[in-house]
């Protein structure tokens, strides 16, 4: 659960806690037939696929579809990775043009170059106005949230946050979800949507702040904040 | 007191965590953090946040999905 501030290089919490083998080890063994290590794939990767494929379809049967049908890819095309990328970067490129095909097909489009993402992530209300002997300053700070206990969050704020990620504009989720839940790296979510950069950056920094405030709206309705 | 405010300095929070601030920017973004609480509370909820999601349960594939594929690995390899 490392995070790091440097150019997307976010170690994934559950790869890191269950240490998979090297790429070439796997690799190897998947070509030779080695059914475990298929199983730890399967079981390791599939949960992140799935929430990765939910937002390019229209149901959740689509998205256990186009799962499916990329690990079908994944066992007939594994001969054919070369190594150049990770192999769950390889992975998640059947996976997002799978995912694009079958959305295409339910005619759920994902507008990946329309700029609807502009204004202020906060409230400009919170901030003092202009002729202020402060202005754009903080009139209240945040308020501070409770410390998790032991580091661990409660299922109860998992659970907001997993319906504030519902909320979220298809191409904000998108690019959260790839960085900040599947742990991507920026280079590859650029690829895999087809966005620059720096629209990346933008649509990650809104999805973030409007799950910010969900959190800070949900710890002051239960009256955890001080 | 620094060259930006608290509204500009949350807007650049992404910024400043993926390392893509100007030198300039940066020093700026700093030296704002340096002198305000409100907004070092703002950064560190952004990061809880995105600390947050790498926790989120995982959806699991259906049991018949999951041993439908391990018998097409088994058939093909």
């Amino acid at each position: 659960m490392l995070l790091s501030s440097g150019f997307g290089t976010v170690l994934h919490y559950a790869e890191s806690v269950v240490g998979l083998p090297a790429d070439d080890v796997l690799t190897e063994r998947l070509r030779s037939g080695d059914e475990d290590a298929f199983a730890l794939l399967l079981d390791g990767w599939s949960g992140g696929m799935l929430r990765m494929a939910r937002s390019f379809v229209s149901t959740e049967e689509s998205a256990a579809e186009v799962v499916q049908e990329t690990w079908l890819a994944v066992i007939e095309g594994i001969e054919r990775f070369e190594g150049r990328s990770s192999l769950k970067t390889w992975v998640y490129r059947i996976l997002t043009n799978t995912a694009k095909r079958r959305g295409t097909r339910e005619h759920k489009v994902v507008p990946m170059s329309s700029v609807d993402d502009s204004g202020p992530t906060v409230d400009p209300s919170r901030f003092r106005p202009a002729g202020d002997p402060f202005p754009g300053h903080w009139w209240d700070f945040p308020p501070a949230w409770p410390s998790p206990e032991q580091g661990l969050l409660s299922g109860e704020v998992r659970e907001r946050l997993a319906e504030a990620l519902d909320e979220l504009p298809e191409r904000q989720r998108l690019v959260v979800v790839l960085r900040d839940v599947e742990g991507r790296p920026y280079d590859e979510v650029c690829e895999l949507l087809g966005i620059t950069a720096a629209n990346q950056r933008v649509l990650l920094h809104r999805a973030r702040a409007f799950l910010r405030g969900k959190l800070e709206e949900y710890y002051m309705r239960e009256g955890e904040v001080s | 007191m620094s060259d930006i405010d608290c509204r500009e300095f949350v807007e650049r929070v992404t910024s400043y965590l993926e390392g893509d601030l100007d030198a300039q920017a940066e020093q700026d973004f700093i030296d704002h953090l340096a002198l305000c609480d409100g907004c070092e509370r703002y950064l560190d909820q952004m990061r809880q946040t995105t600390q947050a999601l790498t926790d989120l349960p995982a959806d699991t594939l259906p049991g018949d999905a999951r041993s439908a594929l391990l018998n097409a690995f088994r058939s093909r390899r």
